[in-house]
């Protein structure tokens, strides 16, 4: 996955190994609240959260003997800002495995911010069933919520400025598994009296402004 | 358009029907002309999708005391909604709505003309059952000079690579076709290892003048029967945009076979409007 256009990355947050370490822990904490996996599904938000709670299943079988189901959610359809995000805001497909009813649902994404696309999630997956419970598990806690909604399983957290991106990527998804903050490339304010020509030497001793 | 119609399939398939990406819209659905199927399909997906649906149908409406086209569509503008999916008697009714009204406005059929959301069911289907469109050969059999549905598939599947045949008698078949697909008026020549064969109505109500003798000498020269079916393809599906007249154009057995995919083209029908409501309505207003 490339830069997105205006950003820099400032800091790698977790390299492969971390990255690894980070699931197979959170695997373990996921299988110690919740033994019964018959009873347990990971349904994985669009798009790196699926990859992640095939992952998680993946983990927690290796740990417990049992592979919980995994699910994909897409919200797009239940987003509270379908009209201003996209023109035609594309689809990825939902496939809940089976009835959620009485069932222990974990939701998986891979960065939790604003909180906003797990009230989506948790309101489709309603529309789905009456599931005994709904646990959280992100990979990264960036701050910054806007509604009141908490994770339980956390793989990493992190202090972000708003205009700051966390970028995470994943084999499946972008052919390499790393954590990176982004920032924003800061606009050079125009220097003073720009309109008159200097000579080179004494505009680098000017050094950079911001 | 159908990758968001396979997507939203899906919904149908929930044990809760309705997801609210629509929530808050008003379509309404302003109908000339009789239909089941498509204001059906259309309402469906208006409700699947949370919008708010109104349905009118001009037999009951003020039509009847004289109002026209376009004072209709002024009026119930006035009342604010977002869209009108349109079917009408006449070929351009939707264009010309368009050009005078606010909403977007979908064809649902428009004279002869064009019939966008069953071509769009019927590539749909088709991708369904083969995987592909392109390379497909496509048998269109029936009263293809009133069908909005033959024109309309010949543009869209030729224009997905597949192989077009239309087929009827002469006296229902117009002239220029040959720019569009293939043309025949021999059956057996259209189903001869076909991968697809849609068969039309005739069209009685449109019909003014003679064009066949009787409709027995028509389903014994151009009627889709067991025995025909046997001349396409081992794996041929049939298709029918409904509603079918039984032993005219297409035998019950056939209909009824294991080669139809006819209801699969009506539940395809509510996803592929459904995808025609969402990319029009459910995205910012930088698409429109």
């Amino acid at each position: 996955m490339g830069l997105p256009p205006g950003y820099r990355a400032r800091q790698e947050l977790m390299d492969r190994d971390r990255l690894r370490r980070t699931l197979a822990r959170m695997a373990h904490e996921i299988l110690e609240r919740h033994p019964d996996m018959a009873n347990t599904l990971l349904v994985g938000v669009q798009t790196r959260g699926v990859p992640l709670a095939r992952r998680l299943a993946r983990l927690m079988a290796a740990a417990g003997g049992s592979e919980p189901r995994v699910g994909a959610l897409d919200i797009t359809l239940y987003r509270d800002d379908l009209t201003t995000i996209a023109a035609h805001p594309v689809l990825k497909g939902t496939d809940i495995p089976g009835t959620i009813d009485g069932r222990t649902v974990v939701l998986v994404d891979d960065v939790l911010y604003t909180g906003r696309t797990v009230r989506a999630a948790l309101d489709e997956l309603v529309d789905f069933g009456r599931p005994a419970r709904i646990a959280l598990a992100v990979l990264v806690d960036r701050g910054h919520r806007e509604l009141p909604i908490r994770a339980d399983y956390v793989g990493k957290t992190i202090t972000t400025a708003r205009d700051e991106i966390v970028q995470v990527m994943l084999e499946e998804e972008d052919g390499e598994d790393r954590v990176v903050l982004l920032e924003k490339v800061k606009e050079k304010a125009p220097t003073a009296g720009a309109g008159r020509a200097r000579p080179p030497a004494q505009r680098a001793r000017r050094g950079v402004r911001r | 358009m159908l990758d968001t119609a396979d997507r939203l399939r899906e919904v149908l398939d929930r044990p809760i029907k309705k997801v609210p990406a629509l929530r808050g819209k008003t379509v309404v659905n302003l109908f000339y002309e009789a239909s089941t199927r498509t204001r059906a399909s259309f309402e469906m997906a208006q409700k699947v999708l949370s919008a708010d649906s109104l349905s009118i149908a001009a037999a009951t409406s003020s039509v009847q005391k004289g109002e026209t086209l376009l004072d209709t569509a002024r009026n119930l503008e006035a009342m604010n909604p977002d869209m009108i999916v349109i079917r009408h008697a006449s070929s351009g009714a939707p264009h010309f709505l368009a050009r005078h009204c606010r909403s977007s406005i979908v064809n649902a059929g428009d004279g002869a003309h064009e019939h966008p959301t069953q071509a769009l069911l019927d590539a749909l289907t088709l991708r369904q059952k083969k995987g592909r469109l392109k390379g497909l050969k496509v048998a269109i059999v029936g009263d293809v000079l009133h069908s909005r549905v033959a024109r309309s598939n010949a543009w869209l599947l030729g224009k997905m690579g597949a192989q077009v045949v239309l087929c009827a008698p002469p006296t229902l078949m117009p002239p220029g076709l040959e720019r569009l697909a293939a043309v025949t008026h021999r059956i057996d020549e259209a189903l001869e290892g076909a991968d697809a064969v849609m068969m039309l109505r005739l069209q009685t109500e449109r019909m003014t003048g003679g064009y066949f003798p009787t409709t027995r000498e028509y389903h014994v020269r151009f009627g889709l029967t067991e025995e025909r079916v046997r001349r396409a393809r081992k794996d041929v599906v049939i298709l029918h945009p409904g509603p079918m007249n039984r032993g005219v154009e297409i035998a019950s057995e056939v209909a009824d076979g294991p080669y139809s995919v006819i209801l699969d083209q009506v539940t395809n029908g509510v996803a592929v409007r459904m995808a025609v409501l969402y990319l029009l309505l459910g995205g910012g207003e930088a698409a429109a």
